[in-house]
């Protein structure tokens, strides 16, 4: 079976300019706004707090010109040598720069969960069990990663 | 602001392909890098400006990001390969959040499609991050060397097909719905998809999840191949699937690295900022650059950077 590419003229919907037969599901639009304005948001988070660090306006953990005695590190080495906090322990120290740069990589990390969670409820309204499921386990997965708890005692 | 930055690189992109400016700025990594006694302001500048150019190319090359930024910072800068990867992960992941939105609303993102593939490939993502940080570092860094080196040579041979001939659907595509309709506005016409093989393609994306996690890398590169050759999925919607499902997938992995220590800002932000801006500036470039060109281009790099990695890890160069 060939993909069918549909012949004549289409008749284009004036709201989103695709033609009327590509009907875009309205929970995949509010996913695509969240996307939109979280992850620009997130990088300039990013942007703003790494200046902050960098300019020396926040207090840093450890400072820029001493970075490059861990970078060469393992990361479990790192973390033993800078004394840095496994999983969401950092969210303790942010009250300093380098720490506070995680907090708009955090947000890039949850947007993916905030989506989903915008998909669950209309999926369960079209009684769409098994993508409900898929949804649902998708969010336990991330959620799971983000915890912290898989691998705690790996070192 | 952004004009000025594309007229700068405008000179770039007339001449990408002999590429004096990536030239220019692998000679200053490499000055830097043996010189330890550097100010520190340097390597996150680097880093910016290398991501900056690397951005560009990957727009004009059509590939993703995360996939030059690991070999090539891995082998060049003297970042430990966990950092790398770490900010692999996050550099990936901030490219495909926002190229979300315009994908989701042209429907070349489809949920039905990518929402049970993103599910396998995010589960073994974790697995995968945890084996690359697990793993002795020369092991990892001999495995990236041999799995770049055959990324290029997939470059290379592998042919994408616009619209694939889909034979009799399977019982799993008929059961999850997968297939829709698109708008083709080269044509002015909508297209009518479906898949096949969907379990064969579910299984793949085990391994592709577990690579993309393992060594930080977006993974387009095989996403693309898997939905559109195996699977019988249009070209366009294959791609805006893949770019799409990078970001469920590259989250999971994000997280087991964020929570292990392995994202350093001072790698991780201006390489995002870098290549998300190069991106943009790729972007206004498209029209009149010469994608075979550029594509040989990253070809080139990347094998360069998976032999440079393979050496690295079996302590030969490096």
């Amino acid at each position: 079976m060939k993909t069918k590419v549909n012949k004549g003229s289409e008749k284009a919907s004036v709201k989103s300019g695709l033609p009327e037969q590509v009907q875009v599901a309205p929970e995949q639009i509010k996913y695509a706004n969240l996307l939109l304005y979280g992850s620009w948001a997130g990088i300039a988070v990013l942007a703003v707090t790494f200046m902050l660090y960098v300019a020396g306006i926040t207090p840093a953990y450890i400072d820029p010109a001493q970075i490059q005695q861990y970078w060469g590190m393992k990361s479990s080495a790192y973390l033993e040598a800078a004394k840095v906090p496994h999983g969401w322990g950092w969210l303790r120290m942010v009250g300093y720069g380098d720490f506070l740069s995680l907090v708009g990589m955090a947000w890039l990390g949850a947007l993916t969960v905030i989506g989903y969670l915008i998909l669950l409820p209309a999926y369960l309204r079209k009684k769409d069990a098994i993508y409900s499921a898929i949804v649902a386990l998708e969010v336990l997965v991330l959620v799971l990663a983000a915890s912290g708890l898989l691998g705690t005692g790996g070192h | 602001m952004l004009d000025l930055i594309i007229g700068g690189a405008s000179s770039f992109a007339a001449s990408v392909a002999a590429s004096p400016a990536a030239g220019n700025i692998s000679a200053s990594v490499q000055a830097a890098s043996g010189n330890p006694g550097m100010p520190w302001w340097i390597w996150p500048l680097l880093l910016f400006a290398v991501t900056f150019v690397m951005g560009i190319i990957a727009v004009l090359a059509g590939v993703g990001g995360g996939v030059l930024f690991v070999p090539i910072v891995g082998s060049f800068f003297p970042f430990h390969l966990d950092f790398v990867r770490g900010a692999g992960l996050v550099v990936a992941l901030a490219g495909a959040l926002a190229a979300g939105p315009g994908l989701l609303k042209a429907n070349l993102a489809n949920l039905r499609l990518a929402l049970p593939v993103a599910l396998i490939a995010s589960t073994f993502s974790i697995v995968g991050a945890f084996l690359g940080l697990a793993l002795p570092t020369n092991i990892t860094q001999t495995a990236l060397g041999i799995t770049i080196t055959l990324i290029a040579l997939l470059f290379i041979f592998s042919k994408n097909s616009e619209y694939p001939s889909v034979g009799g659907r399977d019982a799993l595509s008929k059961k999850l719905g997968i297939g829709g309709t698109y708008y083709e506005a080269s044509a002015g016409k909508t297209v009518d998809w479906t898949v096949w093989r969907t379990p064969q393609g579910f299984l793949m994306f085990t391994f592709i999840g577990t690579v993309a996690g393992m060594f930080g890398l977006g993974a387009g590169w095989a996403n693309v191949p898997v939905l559109n050759l195996l699977m019988g999925a249009p070209l366009k919607i294959a791609v805006g699937s893949s770019k799409f499902l990078l970001s469920i997938t590259d989250t999971s992995a994000a997280w087991i690295y964020i929570n292990q220590g392995a994202v350093m800002p001072i790698i991780a932000v201006p390489s995002v900022l870098g290549i998300m801006l190069g991106s943009l500036v790729g972007v206004r470039l498209l029209a009149g650059a010469k994608p075979k060109a550029v594509r040989y281009l990253v070809i080139i790099m990347l094998l360069f950077a998976g032999l440079r990695s393979l050496l690295k890890g079996l302590g030969i160069w490096g």
